[in-house]
Formats: C-alpha cells, structure tokens, sequence
C-alpha cells in the first residue's frame, strides 16, 4: 500500500469533520494522518488526508467523499509537485552533560528550541515526514519524555492554485 | 470547525412580531406574492416551506419537541398529516408513496425514541434509494448536549445512513434547508435527508419568503453523459455477440422504461430486470429473461455469466445478484451507467463507464447504436438466442406442489398476480413470499413492484402499501407479506382503517421465518433453531381476529379450492383494508438458488438439480 495525499475543500459548516471522518471508518479505509483549518476564504475549510490504500481504493475514496454535500473539491497532491509539511514538538532529556550535544542536533536539523528548563528541551521542528523521522531517531537516544505532531499539510508548487471558486 | 454563517436575510429576533399569527390555532394569512418576507413563527415557516415545496402527505407522529409544528400542521389545507401507530411505518409508509409516485415521500417524528424509530426506515431508503424527507423535532438548543429528556444525537446516529442531513439553528434558515432537503433527496441518486429542527427554533419568530436561495456548492450531480463514453458503449452493442442488458431500479428512478423498450427492441439484446427493476420491462416481453441473483432466474443467470457482454443501466452489482464477483460473468465486457460515479467500478470493474442520468444515457445510446448500425442492421444474435431459449425451455420458472398436500405459496401468490392484475401495486416484506412474489407476479408497468432490497427489512410490506395507497388511492394495492414480517408492523392497520388506506394484505402464512428455516434446511442439517413462530400449531394470533379488531375484514384460505374465491372476495371489499390469512405449507422453499458466496455457475434449479453449464454450447 501507498500513502496517498488529498486535500480536501469543505464547507465551514458543524459536523463536516466527522461526516468525512466517518466515511472512512465505515469504509474501511485507513486514515494515516488529518489536518484541518480555515482557509483564504472563511467560507471554506482545508482538509488534508493522508491515506494509505492502493489506486483502486484510492478511487473508491475520492468518489465516496465526493458524493458528501458539504465536499467541494478534492485534489490528490503529488509529492513531486507539492510542499509537504509536519510541525513537531518533542521534549528531550537533556542536562548540563548534553544539552550542547543536543543542541547541535537542533541546529543541524533548523529546529528551534523554544522551552528550556535544567534537566529538558522542548524542541520544535517543521519539515517532511522523512525530515521529522530523522530528527527523532537522532533525539532518541538522549531520552523523549513526550512527543506531539500535527498531521501533514501540503500546497500544490507553482502558481496555480485549488479554490472552492474554480469548480462553480 | 466555526458554524456555518447564516445565509438568510431575516433579523429575527425571540420576541413575535405583533402582526404575526403566532398564537395556537390561528388560520396563516392568504400567501403573499412570491419573495416577499412576512412575520411566522419557525413552525410556519416549516409548514409553509412544506406546503411551497409541494409535500402533500406527510406520515408521523407528534410529540413534546416536534408539536408546535403540529399546530400550524392543523390548518393546513395542502399537507395532509397521516397519524401512524409507530415512527417506523411512518419511514416505511413515505417509502411506498415515494416509490409508488417517484415524488418525495415526507415522514415526520419527535426527537429521542421518535427519530431513533425512523432509522431503519432511513437506512432502507438509502440503501434502495429513496427520495425521502425526515423531519424531527430535537430538544432546545440550550439543552443540546445535555442528555435531556428525548434527546438524541439524530444527525449523527442517521449521518452513515442518510443522503444528507441537517441541524438547523436559525429559524431563518427553515425554508434553505427545506428546498435544500428536497431538491438533494430527489436528484442525482435519490435517497433520504433528515432534518432536525429544536423545539424552540420552531418556537421563535422569524420571516419566512419563498422562493429560498439554495446553497449546496459542493452538490453538483451529472446528468449528461459523456458522448464519447456513449459512442464506446453503441460500438460494443454493434459488435457483441452473447449481450445482455441488467437493468437496475436506476431506470425506475430515471423514469426511462420507454426508453429501455426501445433499445431493447432496436438492438434484440436480452433483458434481465432486479429485484429493484421489476416493472421496468414488460415481464410479457419476449426479450425479458427475468430476474438476475441468488434467487433468479436460470436463463437470466446463465445468461449473465456467458455473456460477452454486459450493459449495466442503474444498477450496482450487488453481492445478490454477481454471486462469488470473481468468478461473475467471467468473458463478459462490462459498460455500466449509473447516476452515481461511486457505483461505478466499486464491485466490478467497468471498461466502459458512463456517468449520467438513465434517460439521457439510453436515449443517446439509441441514437449511438442507430448511427453506428445505420440504423438497420442489428448485431447477429440467432445462435445466442437459441442458446437463451434452451435454457428457457429446460429451466421454465416453476414450482411443485408440497408434498404433505399443504396448499402452495406459489401458486396462492400467483393467483394474486393473475387475479389483481398488472394495474395494482403489489408491496412485500422480506423472505421466501418476497421472493415468489418477484418470481411469480407478472410486473409489466414501472411502480407497480415495491419491496426492500438492500436493507431486506422485515415488516416493510403493511406500512408500504400504505403509502402507496395513500399515493394512488385508485389503484388496487396488495401487500404480499409473511406471518413472520406481518407481526413486525401490523399496527399500521389500524391507521389504514381509520385514515381510509383499504389494502389488501395477503398474509402468506407457513407458521415460520421460513427463509430462515429453508437455511436451516440446506446449510444447518435440518436444525430449525427458533425459526417456529406458532402461527400454525397454536394460532396465536388468530390473523382473522387481529385483522377484524384492527377494522380490517379477515378472511382465511386452506385449500387450493378456495383461493381465487378469497381473492375475489377480498378485491371486493373496498371500504376498509382486507387481511387475508393464507394457511401455506413450512416446507416450500424458494428456487432456483445460488447459495450465499459461491458462483453463479452453481445455479440450482430446484434441489439438487444443477444445470450442466459446462457441457453448453455456448454461442460463438
């Protein structure tokens, strides 16, 4: 199986999350990650599913999720063409022996650190998944004592654009 | 997630407008001209959005957060309220009309019990797609969420099984979601929309104007096919040789038998209608095989599974019909129209799909087949028919009279058929009588067949018929049920006596779930594990005397002799519902029969006769 990304444009409206959430549980298909927020228009949201299905399915659940009455528009996102994104926060172990070491990651990696206190740092970093994953296996060792991520958001590259308007 | 931001004009505000005719039982004003504003209360504006969108019957029952639209409801002159015994005949009765007529069926309940009584209707409706409008009362917004008193969650409980649904916030927005509810239950793919309105959303004031302005961006259904896709499906057609047309309740929906006939008869191409496309083609037609799936037709199986070609119009290929899918018309090229795209390829892959409304597909597919034949020649079919008219003639729909001399389900429900006619509309429950019903009563006209198909609800026939009636209270309308179905819904008599609904129903009564039982039979070595309802060894309950204390007329049929007296006896009633208690024996069974999961290519014709498939000739 193959990560697929959709995004999703969806009215503003209550309840559109679970209808879209819903349609994936009842389906059987897998969600490996959902991101969620307003867009340029207030009118419409964005939401970008990672889904993990070959191209049949894949068919199957862009079809599907058409067929609900508050989805706009769906576009499958190469990641070739597109800007993939994670926001990760990680609090790592990290006292006076290796903060330096620690340190060092950070700034290998262009995160930024943006809580200190003596025995930890709480770390944050936005990139791939690929870049994210890198990232922890280096900060592993030292010790995580909690881990957050966003799910991924993702942009077409070049000028062109996916609004709610376009398909009217 | 922010709310939705009102679309409506309105500053409604809690308190009545003095001008408003907001107190109980007061006559609404003569309509003002179209789009101009006036002063209601939201259960007005409710009646008034159902009355402007054309509802004229709607089936319910009132209670504590649905009532103040029952008040308005009162004076109604153009929406006739049907008060049910139960919510679920309420679901199921707005399914008959709606498939009796092809309009909107309308239903209408309290919150809590009384909307969760309408989810089995609801899910039957999805499942067969049936324009349907739900209407529920739900507690006080104030109160939402809080677990009160007959509260319960309705658009989320009916999301997976609804076409669409609605919570609606401002009264302001009544009239939007009515036209809204209605126009999405009855385009595109029909199905149900709920729509869940707070009793004290029904309470405020507000404007009400129609026309209202819809706003469903995201609800854009195609209706146009594709012409290239058409001018690839004609070129099939041309060139087939082994076609048959599987006809779906999507032509039904499409209203598209005129069409349908005439590309049958243009191409001379087989027809096999499903259990939701009975009526859709004439069952007299020379070119009808019958019915496809598990309980089909050995012609219409045995067709499907040699031919090289399949049209799929408004059909879905379900598991009943395709069997085993991987070994499903093996040799078969597949073009397949549906209305909805999702269909399309979901179970079979299709080589040529073709998205678009039923009618438009078929007659462009009559002008594509006429340009690519010059409109003379027809594909060469003679050694294909020959093949389907052996088939016909080794394997005629039949029956054998059950050997202990019990009387025969089949030829009870036949007799209906023969003696009511192809003008009456004949409704069913679920099991062995829905089966023979669809089997043995000829279906010649569209709507004159309505059952439940995907859900297979049981006690769908009373509260159906119902429906129908109240739709086409000229027709003759025969509910065929069984004893096992008839004691799920029955109540429903009540209301047909009292609101003047005066169906037939032919219980056909073998004292057991016998579709259960003739599982039991096959694959259960004979073990009936509950499947005995007492019907037959206790009599309880006596269907004659439940039927008369409902104010139906209960009559009773043991013998072969007396069948066609009884029928005609009970068409002659027409002053109030008719039950007729047709004493049947436990241990006919329905044939032929692929069993559940395995090949069509397994088709038995009766107990252990399996057509040899594999010695055919099949047609070159």
């Amino acid at each position: 199986m193959s990560n697929h990304t959709l995004s999703v444009l969806v009215e503003n409206v209550p309840g559109v999350l679970a209808r879209v959430s819903g349609l994936f549980s009842r389906r059987g298909f897998n969600i490996e990650s959902l991101a969620v927020g307003p867009t340029e228009n207030p009118e419409v949201s964005r939401m970008t599913i990672v889904v993990a299905v070959e191209e049949l399915p894949l068919e199957q659940v862009t079809k599907q999720l058409n067929k609900l009455v508050n989805v706009i528009k769906i576009v499958e996102l190469d990641p070739a063409s597109s800007v993939q994104r994670e926001l990760l926060l990680v609090k790592v172990r990290a006292d006076a022996t290796v903060r330096s070491q620690v340190l060092e990651t950070v700034q290998l990696f262009r995160a930024k650190v943006v809580d200190v206190s003596p025995e930890a740092l709480t770390i944050e970093a936005t990139g791939t998944s690929d870049k994210i994953g890198a990232l922890l296996r280096m900060l592993e060792p030292y010790g995580v004592r909690e881990l957050v991520q966003s799910g991924m958001v993702a942009v077409g590259r070049g000028a062109r654009s996916i609004t709610a308007t376009s398909t009217r | 997630m922010t709310s939705a931001t009102s679309r409506s004009e309105s500053n409604a505000g809690p308190t009545p407008h003095p001008a408003s005719p907001s107190q109980p039982g007061a006559r609404p004003k003569p309509a003002p001209p179209a789009g101009t504003p006036v002063r209601v209360t939201g259960a007005q504006s409710l009646v008034r959005s159902l009355e402007a969108v054309g509802a004229e019957v709607v089936f319910g029952i009132p209670g504590g957060t649905i009532l103040p639209a029952y008040d308005p409801l009162l004076d109604s002159t153009k929406v006739r309220h049907v008060l049910v015994r139960h919510e679920q005949g309420a679901g199921h009765a707005a399914t008959g009309y709606a498939q009796a007529t092809g309009k909107v069926g309308v239903c209408m309940a309290t919150s809590g019990p009384g909307a969760t009584n309408l989810v089995t209707p609801l899910a039957d409706a999805n499942m067969d797609s049936v324009p349907l409008v739900a209407i529920t009362g739900q507690q006080t917004r104030a109160l939402i969420g809080t677990d009160a008193f007959q509260e319960a969650d309705i658009c989320g409980i009916t999301m997976p099984i609804t076409k669409h649904n609605f919570l609606v916030t401002d009264p302001a927005d009544i009239p939007r979601v009515i036209a809204e509810a209605f126009h999405l239950a009855s385009s595109g793919r029909p199905g149900p929309v709920l729509v869940d309105i707070p009793k004290d959303v029904l309470q405020e004031a507000t404007s009400f104007a129609w026309p209202p302005e819809m706003h469903l961006p995201g609800y854009r259904p195609t209706l146009r096919p594709h012409g290239k896709q058409v001018r690839e499906a004609a070129r099939l057609i041309a060139n087939s040789r082994r076609p048959v047309l599987y006809v779906g309740g999507g032509v039904l929906k499409a209203q598209a038998s005129e069409q349908l006939r005439e590309l049958a008869e243009l191409t001379g191409i087989p027809v096999v209608t499903t259990l939701m496309a009975r009526g859709a083609f004439p069952d007299s037609h020379s070119q009808h095989l019958g019915m496809p799936g598990m309980h089909g037709s050995v012609a219409a199986v045995a067709a499907m599974q040699r031919a090289d070609l399949l049209v799929a119009l408004g059909a879905r290929f379900d598991d009943r019909v395709t069997g085993r899918l991987d070994s499903f018309a093996p040799d078969a090229t597949v073009v397949h129209a549906d209305i909805d795209p999702a269909e399309i390829s979901k179970n079979r892959k299709a080589d040529v799909p073709i998205v678009g409304d039923c009618a438009e597909i078929i007659g462009e597919l009559i002008a594509a087949v006429k340009a690519e034949t010059d409109g003379t020649a027809k594909p060469d079919l003679a050694a294909w028919w020959t093949q389907i008219d052996s088939w016909r003639r080794t394997f005629p729909a039949g029956y054998e009279w059950p050997a202990d001399g019990a009387l025969s389900p089949q030829y009870v429900i036949e007799r209906i058929g023969a003696l009511a006619g192809p003008d009456a509309i004949y409704t069913a429950g679920v099991g062995q009588h829905q089966m023979w019903a669809a089997q043995f009563i000829g279906y010649e006209k569209p709507r004159t067949w309505i059952n439940s198909g995907g859900l297979g609800t049981m006690g769908f026939a009373v509260p159906a018929a119902m429906g129908a009636q109240f739709a086409c209270p000229d027709k003759q309308v025969w509910a065929i049920d069984g004893d096992g179905c008839f004691q799920m819904t029955n109540q429903e008599l009540a209301t047909c006596a009292i609101e003047g609904a005066p169906i037939k129903v032919a219980v056909i009564n073998n004292g057991n779930l016998g579709m259960v039982r003739q599982w039991q039979n096959l694959f259960y070595a004979e073990r009936y594990s509950n499947t005995d309802l007492g019907t037959h060894k206790h009599r309880i309950p006596d269907f004659t005397l439940l039927a008369e204390s409902l104010g139906c007329a209960g009559l009773r049929c043991e013998t072969k002799e007396e069948v066609d007296d009884v029928i005609r006896r009970a068409m002659d009633i027409n002053d109030r519902p008719v039950v007729i208690d047709f004493v049947v024996g436990k241990d006919a069974q329905v044939w032929p029969m692929v069993a559940a999961g395995t090949s069509n290519d397994e088709i038995m014709a009766a107990r252990g006769i399996r057509p040899l498939f594999d010695d055919d000739e099949v047609a070159p």
